[in-house]
C-alpha cells in the first residue's frame, strides 16, 4: 500500500470513505452510519497512512491488524478496505443484501481483509490481546488496532482484556475508543457513567493519549506516541462526533442504526463532496 | 473390563497435553484460575511460556484464544464446562464458530458425578449448548486412555471442538490399544438383547450393569458414542433397525444430550423409540458421587433394572 501523508489528501480521502458510507447504508435501507461517521477519520488515517498490509495478500504473515470491535460499524470498515484495493467500490453496493459478502456485521469467513468476525460487543480487545500475544510469542513485529465504541466499554470484557494486555505488556496493542458520547440509549454519562475515563484505563496500566479523533495531525502525531511506548499497550481516547460530516446526523442517537432516506441522503452526499472538492 | 484401572479422566488430558507440548510448538494452553484442578498444571509446569493463566475472566480467555488462532497458534482454553460453556457461550458462537476458528474448548467437571460441589459446579447443559453451534465437534470420551486419544484427535482437527471432561476417578473401559476415531461409535460388546448407547464416565456404570445383566442372561449390545457431534447415524440406523428401540445413558440433561441427539437422527430416518436414562428438566445437587448417580437413577444397579423393565416392554 502507497501511503498517503499530506494532511489535505488524508482528510479528502476520509470524505470519500465518508461518501461511500452514506452511500452504501441509504443503498441497503438499514445500518449504522453514526458510529461509521465518528470512526471515519481515524479509520482512514489507519488504513491509509499508519497501517502496513498488502490487498493483494491479504493473509501477508507480517501485515499490521485491524480489528473492529465495535462491529455495527462494518460500513466504515467496507468502505476502507474497498478504497484500499481489496474489493471493487461497485460491491458496496451490496451491503447487506442476500449472499452478499458485505454482511450487517463484518464476517470474516466470506470477506478477506476482515481478520475476525465481530458484532457482539466487547469481545475485539480481547481478541486483539490474543493477536498481539502471538505477535510476541512468534517474534513478529506487526502492530494489532482495535477500535472500541465507548458505550461498548460497559461490557465488563473489555476490562478483562484491559487487565490481560497491560499484565502481559503487549506495547504492540493500541486500542483505539471512539468517544463520541452516544450509546444506542442516549448520552453514555446517562446511560452508564463512563467517567473519568482516562483515570480508569490509567488505572489499568495502559498508556494513555488524548486527541480530537477528527484533528488528522493530532490523529497521525498518536500513532507516531504509540510506536514509541515500551512494555505497556496504548489506548487513544478519541474525542469524537457521531454522525460526525453529515450536519442533520451529527449528536443525534437516533442515527445509530438508520438509513437515510432518498432526500436525506441527497442532502449528505452535497455536504460531503462539497469538502471532497474543497 | 480387562483393565482395573482407576483414574480420573483429566489425567488422560493432562498428559496428551504433555504430549502435545512436545510434538507440537504450536500447542498453547489457556486456564482460568483452575488449572490444578483441570490438569493444565503439568503442562504450565514443563511449558511455562505457553500456558496462559488469564485469571477469572472466561470470555476474555475464550477470545484471547480466538486471537491466539488466527495466528496459528492452536490453544486449548481449560475451565469448568458449565463456566466455559455457559458464561462464554457469546464468545464461542460469535466469535469461535462464526468465524471458524481453530480452538478447542475443554470443559471438565461434567455431569452430576462432580459431587459434593453441588448444582453450581455440575456441567449438565454442556453437550446441548456446544453441539447446537454449527462448526463445532463434540467429544465425550469414557475414560483417562480414550481423553488422551481425543485430546490428540481434536488438536489435529481443524476447527472448534468442545471436549467434555469429568472429575470422578472412573475405571477404565477402554486400554491403550483400543481404536478412537472422531465420528466413529465404539462398539464395546454386542450382545442380541438390546442396544445401549452412552457417553462419558458413565459407561463405568453401564459396563457394572453390563456384568449384573450378564448374571440374569441377559446381552445388550453397549455402544461408546464418545463422538456426540458429527453423530454416527449409521451405527444408529443399524441398531434401530436390529432392536426397534434403542436405549441411551447419560450425565446431562435429557433436553439436549446425547439421547436428543440420536432421537433426532432417528425420527428423521428410521422412526424408533428412545428410552433415555439422563436428568429431567432439574439442576444437580450436593452428594456422593455415587449416591447422586443412583439417586438420579444412573447408577449401575438403577440402569439395569432400567434395562429389564425396557427389554420387557
Ligand atoms: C453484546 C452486544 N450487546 C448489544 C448490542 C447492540 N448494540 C449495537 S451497537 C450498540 C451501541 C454501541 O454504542 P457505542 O459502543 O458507543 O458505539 P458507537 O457510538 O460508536 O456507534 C448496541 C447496544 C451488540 N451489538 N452487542
Ligand atoms: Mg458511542
Amino acid at each position: 500500500m502507497e501511503k498517503i501523508t499530506e494532511i489535505a489528501l488524508l482528510k479528502k480521502k476520509a470524505e470519500e470513505i465518508r461518501y461511500d458510507i452514506v452511500g452504501m447504508i441509504a443503498e441497503a435501507g438499514s445500518g449504522h452510519p453514526g458510529g461509521s461517521l465518528s470512526g471515519a477519520d481515524i479509520g482512514t488515517i489507519l488504513f491509509f497512512n499508519e497501517m502496513n498490509f498488502n490487498p493483494d495478500k491479504p493473509d501477508w504473515d507480517d501485515r499490521d491488524r485491524f480489528i473492529l470491535s465495535k462491529g455495527h460499524a462494518a460500513p466504515l470498515l467496507y468502505a476502507l478496505l474497498a478504497n484500499a484495493g481489496y474489493f471493487e467500490r461497485s460491491e458496496l453496493k451490496s451491503l447487506r443484501k442476500y449472499k452478499s459478502r458485505l454482511q450487517g456485521h463484518p464476517a470474516s469467513y466470506m470477506l478477506p481483509g476482515v481478520e475476525v468476525s465481530t458484532g457482539s460487543l466487547g469481545q475485539g480487545l480481547s481478541i486483539s490481546c490474543g493477536i498481539a500475544l502471538a505477535g510476541k510469542l512468534n517474534n513478529k513485529d506487526f502492530r494489532v488496532y482495535t477500535l472500541l465504541g465507548d458505550g461498548e466499554l460497559d461490557e465488563g470484557q473489555v476490562w478483562e482484556a484491559a487487565m490481560f494486555a497491560s499484565h502481559k505488556k503487549l506495547d504492540n496493542l493500541c486500542a483505539i475508543v471512539d468517544r463520541n458520547r452516544l450509546q444506542i440509549d442516549g448520552d453514555t454519562e446517562k446511560v452508564m457513567v463512563l467517567e473519568p475515563l482516562q483515570a480508569k484505563w490509567d488505572a489499568f496500566g495502559w498508556h494513555i493519549i488524548l486527541i480530537d479523533g477528527h484533528n488528522i495531525s493530532e490523529i497521525l502525531s498518536a500513532f507516531k506516541e504509540f510506536h514509541t511506548v515500551k512494555d505497556k499497550p496504548t489506548v487513544i481516547l478519541a474525542r469524537t462526533v457521531k454522525g460526525k460530516g453529515v450536519s442533520f446526523m451529527e449528536n443525534k442517537a437516533g442515527w445509530h442504526g438508520k438509513a437515510p432516506n432518498k432526500d436525506e441522503l441527497k442532502l449528505a452526499l452535497k455536504e460531503i463532496k462539497a469538502r471532497m472538492d474543497a | 473390563m480387562k483393565t482395573q484401572d482407576i483414574r480420573p479422566i483429566r489425567d488422560g488430558y493432562g498428559n496428551a497435553l504433555l504430549k502435545l507440548g512436545e510434538i507440537n510448538p504450536n500447542v498453547l494452553v489457556l486456564d482460568a484460575d483452575l488449572s490444578t484442578s483441570t490438569r493444565t498444571n503439568w503442562f504450565a509446569e514443563k511449558f511455562p511460556k505457553r500456558f496462559i493463566d488469564v485469571g477469572i475472566a472466561e470470555q476474555n480467555m475464550v477470545d484471547i484464544a480466538a486471537g491466539l488462532s488466527l495466528e496459528g497458534k492452536i490453544p486449548f482454553v481449560t475451565t469448568y464446562g458449565v463456566f466455559v460453556c455457559g458464561r462464554a457461550f457469546d464468545q464461542l458462537r460469535n466469535t469461535v464458530c462464526y468465524s471458524q476458528l481453530n480452538v478447542k474448548v475443554v470443559g471438565s467437571h461434567g455431569g452430576i458425578s462432580v459431587g459434593a460441589d453441588g448444582g453450581s459446579h455440575q456441567a449438565i447443559e454442556d453437550i446441548a449448548l456446544m453441539r447446537i453451534l454449527p462448526h463445532m465437534t463434540v467429544v465425550v470420551p469414557c475414560d483417562h486412555f480414550q481423553a488422551y486419544k481425543a485430546t490428540m484427535k481434536i488438536a489435529e482437527l481443524k476447527g472448534p471442538a468442545y471436549l467434555r471432561l469429568a472429575r470422578e476417578a472412573t475405571e477404565a473401559i477402554t486400554d491403550e490399544n483400543s481404536n478412537f476415531e472422531i465420528g466413529k461409535a465404539q462398539i464395546i460388546t454386542e450382545g442380541d438383547d438390546c442396544a445401549i448407547f452412552f457417553a462419558g464416565t458413565i459407561g463405568a456404570e453401564v459396563m457394572k450393569a453390563f456384568e449384573l445383566l450378564h448374571d440374569k442372561n441377559i446381552f445388550p449390545t453397549i455402544i461408546n458414542m464418545h463422538t456426540i457431534k458429527p453423530i454416527d447415524k449409521e451405527c444408529i440406523i443399524k441398531y434401530a433397525k436390529k432392536f426397534g428401540k434403542l436405549m441411551t445413558v447419560e450425565e446431562h440433561l435429557q433436553a439436549g444430550g446425547l439421547g436428543s441427539a440420536i432421537a433426532e437422527v432417528l425420527v428423521e430416518e428410521y422412526p424408533a423409540k428412545v428410552k433415555m436414562l439422563a436428568i429431567y428438566d432439574r439442576f444437580g445437587e450436593s452428594g456422593q458421587p455415587d449416591v447422586l448417580l443412583d439417586a438420579f437413577g444412573l447408577s449401575a444397579e438403577k440402569i439395569c433394572v432400567q434395562v429389564e423393565d425396557y427389554i420387557k416392554e
